[in-house]
């Protein structure tokens, strides 16, 4: 708990850079990964990731030990080769880019195991420290590898900010930024290399395996929230930033499980999982492209074509007596498309909501109801009659068409309709095109 | 098939009421996808300050025309040029107008953002869109109806309101000479005349408008020029001389069978 | 699954070394899985690289780990059977989570893999590292598999002592091949053509299940001998590789089985003689073999490429030569003609005076001590139909396509050397005239 308390304080020197350089990784994975999922691109980090492997071999092979920069420097070269693998496989033979990933990703890191045993198999060899970068391990960090993270993040934030107009219009519309003379090309490239920088500088923290879920995950979670794209990298950055940090934080403190061989929790799945939570809420719980969100609107939409129904049908039953107010029994409507499952929920709720009185089993349209039912029945018609002068379907197939669509007709179509029909209706509630189902005189 | 070509294909001389100057020059343009060629030694003056079609049966590389002329797809052979230059020294005075299926509609920017999109040409690297950019999207909205819905994600537009949109990004260009592929496909009756609007104010200010063209009824009310293509240039010219039944059948009139068995011949015989 | 990493680091140096073994069986056992594996894989990867799913592929080996431990967490036991289902089931769930994440949340399809595959394998690492104390998983085994310990763990059938992990691959493949040959017309028609199998009543969504699922299937039985990286490369690397040799559906299942056996057997001996990993060289070695493919394919390759570019050219510079000299002769031209004028008029400065070495070689061109270059009587023949080619394709320019007959001549200089002999008599049948645009006599 102490030890918590130490590391939330930030009073361990080591510890405090290594949060700040996850967290700042996290933040720029979340802007470049934005990009990447916008583009399509989400899965080409999954082959450089994978790809580093044996770049990391080879700069071991070449240096001689562990340095850190010329880890990094080894993983970028093969993750820059992988790209570059899939893109001419993709551009210059049949195979698709989704068979090029794979095949990278199996491939180099078929060749990375090999490397990796064979340094391991050498006199001098340990596993030089490549076993962190497998699954990650950002404990395993020294401060001046934190350091120089923090610092590649940072120059990954600032070249995202500086070419933010020209990456949003060059994913949008591709063809548009050519046109202008934009050279498209080289800021695609300038976006693969955006990508894959920030993968090889996530690998300490988060491991080969798991890296490119910094990439995607923040940045689907945060599209959830907003239309807009401004907000969605600031989400994104948010959400990779608390994820690196929160991962961190409970690889150094959670108690190391009991295990002969345990060597403590890793860091990587620990932020995979804080960003995979983050996304779930997203995906549950965000106000406009949400689940919840979602169904809460099918519901509504669901109570509210069950009113209009109702209402409908207590109009057509009164219109041939003239008189709106009079009384109705819930027998009267017959059984229309309103009174499925729950008969009496529709007539409960329009009673909330003022639209009917009932009493002894009678019910009555209130004057509100009333108007209610004249607005639905005239939406209704008007668009039955729409669909027969200008859309040329039978009188008597234009009820099931219309019932379908008048719920969710906005104002403005509704006004079009009545500008095409001009001339065609009276105004108010016009004559149902078609008989009426249900003899309302019964 | 043994007479002597119509006159409008040529490029030369040119009709009388082009005095005013031409906008796009092409010259033996040839264009292939996968190696096998889709345009053929197509030749094209198009006059300045007019509104023209460019029609033709599916397939018939349209919209290839098109792109070939703002360099989205490599020429195979041929030139063009653009207000008596090459294309890339007339960049700016260029506006274009893709067709909507082209893009992400989900993508999470809203109609002024995309509308702000046709004044980075002029803003050129690093600066951000500044008041006045700003002024000129909103104004380039407003002349296509569309002030109201400004701030809507453009997934929440309809498929007409999506056009018109893109139609207001072209506006902001403020360009010389307008490329628009398809402008009236698929939108309802309002926008169409809401384009038509738009179009004719661009011609009475001295605009050049390129259009690819589906409904044939329309030509003659809403365009000056017309360009009948089908593989090759069939014929070019003001409307009332060109746009005839003799010309119309021999564009839609099947497709010139040796042209596509030699343009077969030539995918099968180059290299990838 | 009864080794740590740590165990099998130990074992690498000490208990295990090839070179010194001697004991030949194991070997064979060894290759003998490995190709069991690949080949099943291979098999089943062709639908997956034609279908475009080879990222499910990966996604559901990663899924594998989650599987695993759930397996474990739950029943408390590592028996096969309880491991085999865990790792199905969230094998399958894998596919079935991105799908529904895509149609329901509106997310790409990739970016749904992503999420769900790496969400899934932290927590498959998460639940080892939890449950390390009770039993020996390793993330590291999963990845890169045991190959080199599947002789020592048997089964006895019918008194025969066979490495288990053998036994299981073996039945893979058996079932991957049964259920190739039993529904190919299906898988063939939904691979190609989806619109037209669910037509014709073939649902494109049970077959993707179903292959789904036997994917599933193979990746389980295969991870613990190979490791789920493996697993990845072999089951799309083989069949890209095979679809780069051929363009059909018998022949290209065929050659992936063949590329991924020879892949084991490469990857065992090379791995052996380096002293490394059995299933790292595998992988390795199908991805050299792609390479290959994609360098040297006879018919998709970049050389083949190159060389038809090349071979191209140098036909073009040889008719243009054949043409320029048709010319010469045809206006009875008096000055004698140098090969510096002809090279030069012909574009072609430097390989054009190979080209012309070689048409003297042939015959087909002469030096006339009066004239210079002359064309022979076979030679002229073939120039002949050059420029038939050229002048009846500026006519039909001129005519059907109605260009400026000023302006056929570069047009039909680019497509002269295209015009097979059939067509250039459809061609003359359809224009049936004398002369060209410029008023020279087609030949």
């Amino acid at each position: 708990m102490s030890e918590l308390l130490r590391l939330i304080t930030l009073q361990d020197p080591n510890t405090r850079v290594v949060l700040l350089g996850t967290a700042a990784l996290g933040v720029a994975a979340g802007l470049v990964g934005s990009f990447a999922v916008l583009r399509r691109r989400a899965l080409i980090g999954d082959a450089v990731a994978h790809a580093a492997l044996p770049g990391l071999c080879v700069a071991y092979f070449v240096v001689g030990d562990r340095s850190f920069p010329a880890f990094l420097a080894g993983a970028l070269a093969a993750g820059v080769l992988a790209a570059a693998f899939v893109a001419v496989v993709k551009a210059r033979t049949r195979i698709k880019e989704d068979a090029a990933i794979a095949i990278a990703i199996g491939g180099f890191f078929g060749l990375g195991i090999v490397l990796s045993r064979i340094i391991q198999n050498q006199p001098t060899g340990n596993r030089a420290g490549l076993d962190s970068f497998i699954f990650g391990k950002a404990a395993s960090m020294v401060g001046s590898d934190a350091t120089f993270i923090f610092a590649v993040a940072l120059t990954i934030t600032l070249v995202v900010a500086l070419l933010y107009k020209e990456l949003k219009l060059t994913v949008f519309d591709r063809d548009f930024a050519v046109a202008q003379g934009w050279p498209a090309l080289a800021i695609d490239l300038a976006l693969m290399t955006l990508i894959c920088v920030c993968t090889v500088a996530g690998l300490p923290a988060v491991g080969v395996v798991l890296v490119v879920a910094l990439l995607v995950i923040p940045a689907v979670a945060a599209r959830f929230w907003t239309n807009r794209l401004p907000t969605m990298l600031l989400l994104a950055a948010l959400f990779g930033g608390a994820s690196g940090l929160l991962g961190t934080v409970l690889s150094a403190t959670l108690p190391a499980p009991a295990g002969v061989l345990s060597r403590g929790w890793p860091t990587g799945p620990l932020v995979v999982l804080c960003a995979s939570a983050l996304f779930l809420v997203s995906l549950l719980a965000a106000p406009k492209r949400g689940l919840l969100a979602d169904l809460v609107r099918r519901v509504r939409l669901r109570r509210r074509i069950a009113i209009q129904n109702l209402l409908r049908d207590a109009y057509e039953h009164l219109e041939p007596r003239g008189d709106f107010g009079a009384a109705f029994r819930a027998a009267d409507l017959g059984a229309g498309p309103a009174h499925h499952d729950e008969p009496r929920r529709p007539f409960e709720r329009a009673e909330a909501l003022g639209l009917i009185q009932s009493a002894a089993g009678e019910y009555r349209l209130t004057g509100q109801g009333q108007a209610a039912a004249a607005r639905t029945v005239r939406a209704h018609r008007l668009w039955e009659l729409y669909l027969i002068h200008h859309a040329d379907i039978a009188p008597d197939h234009v009820d099931r068409d219309a019932d379908r669509l008048e719920h969710v007709l906005p104002p403005e179509v509704l006004a079009e309709l009545e500008a095409r029909l001009e001339g065609q209706v009276p105004p108010g509630v016009p004559a149902s095109p078609h008989a009426l189902r249900g003899s309302a005189l019964s | 098939m043994t007479n002597v070509m119509p006159s409008q294909s040529n490029a030369a001389p040119l009709p009388p009421d082009t005095a005013g100057g031409i906008s796009v020059e092409v010259h033996d343009l040839t264009v292939a996808y996968d190696r096998k060629p889709v345009l053929w030694d197509v030749d094209l003056a198009l006059p300045t300050a007019k509104l023209i079609a460019i029609v033709g049966p599916n397939g018939a590389g349209k919209s290839t025309l098109l792109k070939a002329v703002l360099g989205l797809v490599p020429i195979a052979s041929g030139w063009v040029s653009v207000f008596g230059s090459p294309l890339k020294a007339a960049r700016r005075r260029v506006g274009y107008v893709p067709q909507r299926e082209t893009v992400d509609w989900d993508f999470p920017v809203d109609a002024l953002d995309v509308v702000l999109m046709g004044r980075y040409g002029r803003l050129g690297w690093f600066r951000r869109p500044s008041r006045a950019d700003r002024e000129a999207a909103r104004h380039a909205l407003d002349r296509v109806g569309m002030a109201d819905l400004a701030h809507r994600q453009i997934s929440q537009l309809s498929g007409g309101q999506q056009q018109r949109v893109f139609l207001a990004r072209a506006l902001a260009q403020d360009a010389d000479l307008y490329f628009m592929d398809e402008p009236f496909a698929g939108v309802d009756a309002a926008t169409e005349r809401a384009i038509v609007v738009v179009l004719q104010d661009l011609r009475s200010k001295g605009r050049t408008v390129v259009a690819v063209h589906h409904d044939l009824q329309t030509v003659p009310e809403y365009f000056d020029h017309v360009a009948l293509l089908n593989m090759r240039l069939v014929a070019a010219g003001p409307v009332a001389s060109t746009f005839t039944r003799e010309n119309l059948q021999k564009t839609y009139g099947g497709r010139l069978t040796l042209l596509d068995e030699a343009a077969e011949a030539v995918r099968r015989g180059s290299p990838g | 699954m009864s080794f740590t990493i740590g165990q099998f680091l130990l074992a690498d140096t000490s208990l295990f070394r090839l070179g010194s073994y001697g004991v030949r069986a194991d070997d064979v056992w060894i290759v003998a899985t490995a190709i069991a594996c690949c080949v099943a894989c291979g098999l089943v990867g062709c639908f997956l690289v034609l279908r475009r799913m080879a990222l499910l592929g990966d996604a559901i080996s990663h899924a594998i780990l989650p599987g695993l431990a759930l397996a474990f967490i739950l029943t408390g036991t590592r028996s096969p059977v309880a491991m085999f289902a865990g790792a199905l089931a969230v094998g399958v769930l894998t596919a079935v989570l991105s799908a529904g994440l895509n149609r329901f949340g509106k997310v790409s399809e990739d970016s749904a893999l992503g999420v769900v595959f790496t969400t899934l394998f932290a927590l498959g690492v998460l639940m080892i590292t939890f449950a390390a104390r009770d039993v020996d998983l390793d993330p590291g085994c999963v990845l890169y598999g045991l190959i080199e310990f599947t002789p020592f763990d048997t089964l006895s059938i019918g008194g025969l002592e066979l490495p288990r992990a053998f036994v299981t691959l073996g039945a893979i493949l058996a079932l991957t091949l049964g259920l190739i040959v039993l529904f190919y017309k299906e898988l063939k028609l939904v691979c190609f053509d989806p619109a037209l199998a669910t037509t014709l009543g073939i649902s494109a969504a049970v077959v993707h299940y179903g292959l789904m699922t036997l994917v599933a299937a193979t990746t389980v039985a295969s991870f613990e001998a190979v490791g789920s990286i493996l697993v990845i490369a072999m089951l799309v690397a083989p069949g890209a590789t095979a679809h780069l040799l051929t363009d059909r559906l018998r022949t290209m299942l065929l050659l992936s089985a063949l590329i991924a056996a020879l892949s084991a057997v490469m990857g065992y001996a090379l791995a052996v003689m380096l002293n490394t990993s059995v299933a790292g060289m595998i992988a390795s070695v199908a991805l050299g073999l792609f390479i290959v493919a994609v360098v040297f394919s006879p018919s998709q390759g970049l050389v083949a490429k190159a060389l038809r570019q090349l071979r191209l050219g140098l036909r073009i510079t040889r008719e243009d030569l054949l043409g320029l000299l048709y010319r010469a002769h045809e206006s009875e031209a008096s000055a004698p003609l140098a090969h510096e004028h002809l090279l030069h008029r012909a574009h072609a400065p430097r390989s054009g005076r190979w080209v012309l070495a070689l048409l003297k070689r042939q015959g087909l061109v002469a030096d006339d001590p009066a004239r210079g270059l002359v064309l022979t009587s076979r030679g002229l023949d073939e120039a002949r139909a050059v420029v038939r080619g050229h002048r009846l394709w500026e006519t039909y320019l001129a005519t059907a396509v109605g260009k400026d007959p000023g302006r056929v001549h570069k047009p039909a200089h680019a497509t002269e050397h295209f015009l097979s002999p059939t067509l250039q008599e459809k061609l003359s049948d359809e224009l049936r005239a004398p002369s060209d645009p410029h008023g020279k006599q087609i030949p």
